[in-house]
Formats: C-alpha cells, sequence, structure tokens
C-alpha cells in the first residue's frame, strides 16, 4: 500500500532536473553588476575578522573552551564569523531576493505554467543561495588557514559543515519569506539576524551570558552552526556537534516543508 | 474521439464566492475553442484551472486523459499558457526568456536555442533578441509571451484575452500566427472579450456569463440561434430612445434599447429601415448590418460586453 501510494503523493522523478533549471535561470541573470553584491558580501565576515578577532583580540587575550583547550581570541572568533557568513549569504537571498520574486516580479507564476513544482522552486532557488554561499566559505576558509587560525584539513572538513549552514538557513528563510506580507517586515528579520549574529556565542562563550539564558542561546540556530565549525576549527569535535548536524538537517528539512507548501497556497489559488 | 479538455459540472470557489459555478466544456482536438464573456464571467479562473495552477472546487476535470490535481506536470509538459497578465522574466533578455524557460520543460539547450530563434522569427521579434524586456512594447511583450507558450511545441495552448490592449495591426499579426497555429493542428483555447476576434478565430464557443455557460456552439450557430440575419441600428437625438422603441414595436423580431442607440433584429434590413421611415420616425443616423456575437451576448444577458 504504501509503496503504491507514496510515489504517487510525492513523485521525485525529474524533481533534480527541473530544481536545476530554477538554479540555471538565475545564472543567467548573472551579470557584471552583481560582483559589487558578491564582493561586499564576502568582505564583511572578514572585516570583522580583522577588527573584532584580532584588533581586540590583541585586548581580551585567550579563551577557554569547554573542554579546557586555551585558544586565541581570534581562532575563537574566526569558526564564528564563518558561520555568521554562511547565514547572511543564504539569507540575503531566500529573504529579500526570495520575496521579491515571488510578489512582485512574479517570476513564479511564469514558472508554475511549466512542469516545476513550488517545492523544486524552492529547492532551485536554495541551491542557487548557495552558490553564493559556498564561494564566501571557501574564500574565508582560505584567509583563516593563510592566518594560521586553522590547519588545511579542518579546513576542509569545515567546508562541507557551512554548506550545511547555508542550506539551513536558507530553508529558514524560505519559510519565513513565505510567511510574511511586506517589505517592512523585512526590518524585523533584519533584526532577528542582528541579534543572532550578536548573541549566539559568535564573540563570547556561553558561560559569559548568564546561567538562566544559555539555554535560549543553545536553541538558536546560529548558535548551532557555530558550535560545530568552531568544534571543527579547533579540533575539538565530539558528540555534541552531531546534535548540531542533526539540529540543522531539521531546520533544512522544516524550512524547505513550510516554504513548499505556502508557496502552494499563495500561487495556486 | 476523446476531448483533450473534458470538465462536468466543474466548480471554483474563493471563500465564499463562486467563479466558476458547475460549467461542462469539452475540447477536441485541433479545433480552436473559445471563452467569452464579460469582466468577471469566470474565463481566466477556468483557464487557470485549466492550465493545472488552481485546483479546481469540485466536478470533474481531465486535461489529455489526466487528472490536473494529481498528474499536473505531465500535463503542464504538453500545455502552452500565455496569461491574461504577462510574466515575463524582466531580468532576462527576449531571447534568454525563451531559453530559459525551455529548460524548465526539460529541453536541451542545443534545442532550446535553435526554437528560440525560430520562435522569435514567428512572432517577428528577431532583432529584439539582446533587448530586455521592459523597453517592449506591450504589442512585443504579448508576442512573446506567446512565443514562450510555444517553446515546448504544446498539444494544447491557452491564450487568456491574447491581444487584449494590442493596436489593430499587432491583433491582426496575432490572429495570423494563431491560425497557422491551428492549421498545424495546435488545439487552441482561448477568452476574449472582442466578438470579431471569436468570430475570425473560434471553432467553437461558450458564452460565460456569472460563472455560467449560458450558450454553446459555433458562431454562426449562436447567430442563427440566437439573433436575425440583420440589425438595423438606430440613433434618435433625444435624451432617452426608449419613445422611439416604442414606435417599433413589430417592426422586427425583436428590438434591444441601448443608452444611446436602438437596435432593430430584423431578417431584411432595407425593409425594415423602409419600415421605420413609413412610420415617420426620422433617426438621426441608421446603420444595417449583419449580427455578430455581440448581439448572441446582449439577448443571452441583457447587457453589452464592454471592454
Ligand atoms: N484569487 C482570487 N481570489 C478571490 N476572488 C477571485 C480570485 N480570482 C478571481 N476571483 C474572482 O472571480 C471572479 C471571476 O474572475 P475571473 O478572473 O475568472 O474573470 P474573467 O472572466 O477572467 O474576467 P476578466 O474579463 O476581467 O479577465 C471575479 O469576480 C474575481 O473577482
Ligand atoms: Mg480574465
Amino acid at each position: 500500500m504504501v509503496t503504491f501510494v507514496l510515489p504517487r503523493l510525492v513523485s521525485f522523478e525529474g524533481m533534480g532536473r527541473r530544481s536545476a533549471s530554477v538554479t540555471e535561470r538565475n545564472l543567467a541573470t548573472l551579470r557584471s553588476a552583481y560582483w559589487i553584491v558578491m564582493v561586499s558580501g564576502f568582505l564583511e565576515p572578514v572585516l570583522y575578522l580583522f577588527s573584532i578577532g584580532i584588533g581586540v583580540g590583541g585586548l581580551v587575550g585567550d579563551i577557554a573552551l569547554p573542554g579546557g583547550e586555551v585558544v586565541g581570541y581570534a581562532e575563537f572568533v574566526a569558526p564564528a564569523m564563518l558561520a555568521a557568513s554562511a547565514m547572511t549569504g543564504a539569507l540575503s537571498e531566500t529573504t529579500f531576493n526570495f520575496f521579491g520574486k515571488m510578489k512582485f516580479m512574479r517570476l513564479y507564476e511564469g514558472i508554475l505554467a511549466t512542469p516545476v513544482r513550488p517545492i523544486e522552486i524552492a529547492l532551485g532557488e536554495l541551491a542557487w543561495a548557495m552558490v553564493r554561499g559556498v564561494l564566501y566559505s571557501a574564500a574565508f576558509l582560505v584567509i583563516m588557514v593563510l592566518l594560521d587560525l586553522t590547519t588545511w584539513p579542518r579546513a576542509l572538513a569545515m567546508f562541507p559543515a557551512t554548506i550545511l549552514v547555508g542550506f539551513a538557513f536558507g530553508g529558514l528563510g524560505m519559510a519565513v519569506s513565505t510567511l510574511i506580507r511586506s517589505w517592512q517586515d523585512f526590518d524585523l528579520i533584519a533584526a532577528g539576524q542582528f541579534a543572532l549574529f550578536l548573541f549566539s556565542g559568535t564573540f563570547v562563550p556561553l558561560t559569559a551570558y548568564p546561567e538562566a539564558l544559555r539555554w535560549l542561546v543553545e536553541i538558536t540556530p546560529l548558535y548551532r552552526s557555530v558550535h560545530l565549525i568552531r568544534g571543527l576549527s579547533t579540533g575539538t569535535t565530539g558528540w555534541a556537534q552531531l546534535i548540531d548536524v542533526a539540529y540543522l538537517l531539521i531546520l533544512l528539512a522544516a524550512g524547505l516543508a513550510v516554504a513548499g507548501r505556502r508557496m502552494t497556497r499563495l500561487l495556486c489559488k | 474521439m476523446p476531448s483533450l479538455i473534458h470538465a462536468r459540472g466543474l466548480i471554483k470557489r474563493f471563500g465564499d464566492f463562486t467563479a466558476v459555478d458547475g460549467i461542462d466544456v469539452d475540447v477536441r482536438r485541433g479545433e480552436a475553442f473559445g471563452f467569452l464573456g464579460p469582466n468577471g464571467a469566470g474565463k481566466s479562473s477556468t483557464m487557470r484551472m485549466i492550465g493545472c495552477v488552481s485546483p479546481p472546487t469540485g466536478g470533474v476535470l481531465e486535461i489529455l486523459g489526466l487528472d490536473p490535481v494529481r498528474d499536473g506536470p505531465r500535463i503542464r509538459a504538453k500545455l502552452g499558457v500565455c496569461p491574461q497578465l504577462d510574466n515575463l522574466d524582466i531580468e532576462l533578455t527576449v531571447r534568454e526568456n525563451l531559453t530559459t524557460y525551455a529548460r524548465f520543460f526539460g529541453i536541451p539547450r542545443k534545442v532550446a536555442r535553435r526554437r528560440a530563434d525560430e520562435l522569435l522569427d514567428f512572432v517577428q521579434l528577431a532583432e529584439r533578441a539582446g533587448s530586455k524586456v521592459e523597453p517592449l512594447s506591450g504589442g512585443m511583450k504579448r508576442r512573446l509571451t506567446i512565443a514562450r507558450a510555444l517553446v515546448n511545441e504544446p498539444e494544447i495552448v491557452l491564450l487568456d484575452e491574447p491581444t487584449t490592449g494590442l493596436d489593430p495591426q499587432a491583433r491582426h499579426l496575432v490572429w495570423e500566427r494563431l491560425f497557422r497555429l491551428k492549421q498545424q493542428g495546435v488545439t487552441l483555447v482561448l477568452t476574449t472579450h472582442y466578438m470579431d476576434e471569436a468570430e475570425q478565430l473560434c471553432d467553437r464557443l461558450v458564452v460565460m456569463d456569472g460563472g455560467r455557460i449560458v450558450a454553446t456552439g459555433s458562431p454562426r450557430e449562436l447567430i442563427t440561434r440566437y439573433s436575425t440575419r440583420e440589425v438595423v441600428e438606430l440613433r434618435f437625438n433625444a435624451e432617452s430612445q426608449q419613445p422611439y422603441a416604442d414606435k417599433l414595436d413589430g417592426v422586427g423580431e425583436r428590438v434591444e434599447v441601448l443608452p444611446d442607440r436602438v437596435l432593430l433584429y430584423v431578417h431584411d434590413g432595407d425593409e425594415a429601415t423602409a419600415e421605420v421611415h413609413r412610420r415617420s420616425l426620422s433617426p438621426a443616423s441608421v446603420l444595417v448590418r449583419r449580427s455578430s456575437l455581440e448581439d448572441v451576448f446582449l439577448h443571452l444577458t441583457g447587457r453589452t460586453l464592454v471592454d
């Protein structure tokens, strides 16, 4: 029964190809001006790394990790900047741009008249958001190694982790975009994003937060991302990182499910 | 032969509002089928259900023998859609609009490029191939949307008001292209407000009003059934045309009073005109013309079709 009904409800046939065609559409829109966006998106975490990681780090000194290892402040902050940049890259494409395409360009109405389904548009857009995020991450990782903040093998392990972080935030961003109504709501998203950036164990260890609030920090997606990538960067991974991976995978799946459902509701009336 | 589009008691509701109220439709392979009706009649709602982007609220709908809800992607692979409002990709060029769209159907890049060029020739946009969409005129955008609808060599092309807002020249170009498609065996389904368009293009049509079908047939059949051979349009220089209409009783089969003129439905226009003068009425203008679908619509709904 299940094997008979399931493929009919969720047909995966051609799904990858159709999603890829949506990504391809975005590639075709690439124009020279886009490089400005790319460069500014890349520079942001690098500037934070230099100003805070290295600048402020000179005043702060070393930091003790939960396992007891002691690392320099720049080593502590760099993986957090990497996670934050994966978040920013994914969110900028899946919130502002995605919302605009859906509401104002009426782009998806045209696409939905073809065999492409709403969930495939979501997947294709997500993959597109990752293209940018992956480039940022790779460049940032190279800088980290060059500054001796991590090693090449660790950088290689962090790379897929940043992709997972990007996917998870991309899924979240899309789900949020399908739920909001107007451009004004983007101010809220930006505020939320900035709060995450500041209070997700990015600049200080978890122990610096009041004990009563730690759980709140620990359940935020950016905290889990920072935790995962910092573990890999400093070579202090353990079981806890598996929780991070599971958390991010669930976030991705839930985000996509919500986005696909909401897009169907909004566009296939 | 089974019909390509088969609807029985098809219903579309938006909340409490019923936009399509139980319509029966059968479209056969190779024909041009029209939905005619005033604003809000439910034409676009019907088209969107046929295009598998709007699930029916009730009734039966089969397209190419498949269920639009379950087999949407498979059906849409064989449809070409030209929506009422152009939704071209403003971030791409004219040619890229076609090549990218082809990719959504899984058409290989090389084939997509070839078809894009052929279609740009077909709709006479080849010299604008590299231009962005934004600066195109309304008529050019419309033609590009039609070209885009053909990129997957569809079996059925859905055209929602293909020529609304076009100047007469552009309209005739579109009509001519659609006629060629029909000759190639493509099934056309179109909606329109224009009676002349329906008469030019449609083999069969339905007249819709308030979500229901009020008449079905070929343009000729509908005119014979719901109108007379000729119509005499009389304009009287007066505030109200009604008093004159009363005096015209019995001149033809039917008299319709519009705000600015009186329509006489008659078999022979000249004879009727003579009778008007015999009754010592002197209209400011007299026009004898053949009956059209406009008259059918007026008769069926008591209203004129205004754009
Ligand atoms: N998404 C929607 N939500 C609510 N009501 C809708 C929606 N789409 C259409 N309607 C209503 O359904 C009715 C029929 O609309 P539809 O667009 O099908 O008419 P139409 O025959 O295409 O008219 P027009 O000639 O103006 O294009 C209208 O009263 C419209 O307001
Ligand atoms: Mg309409």
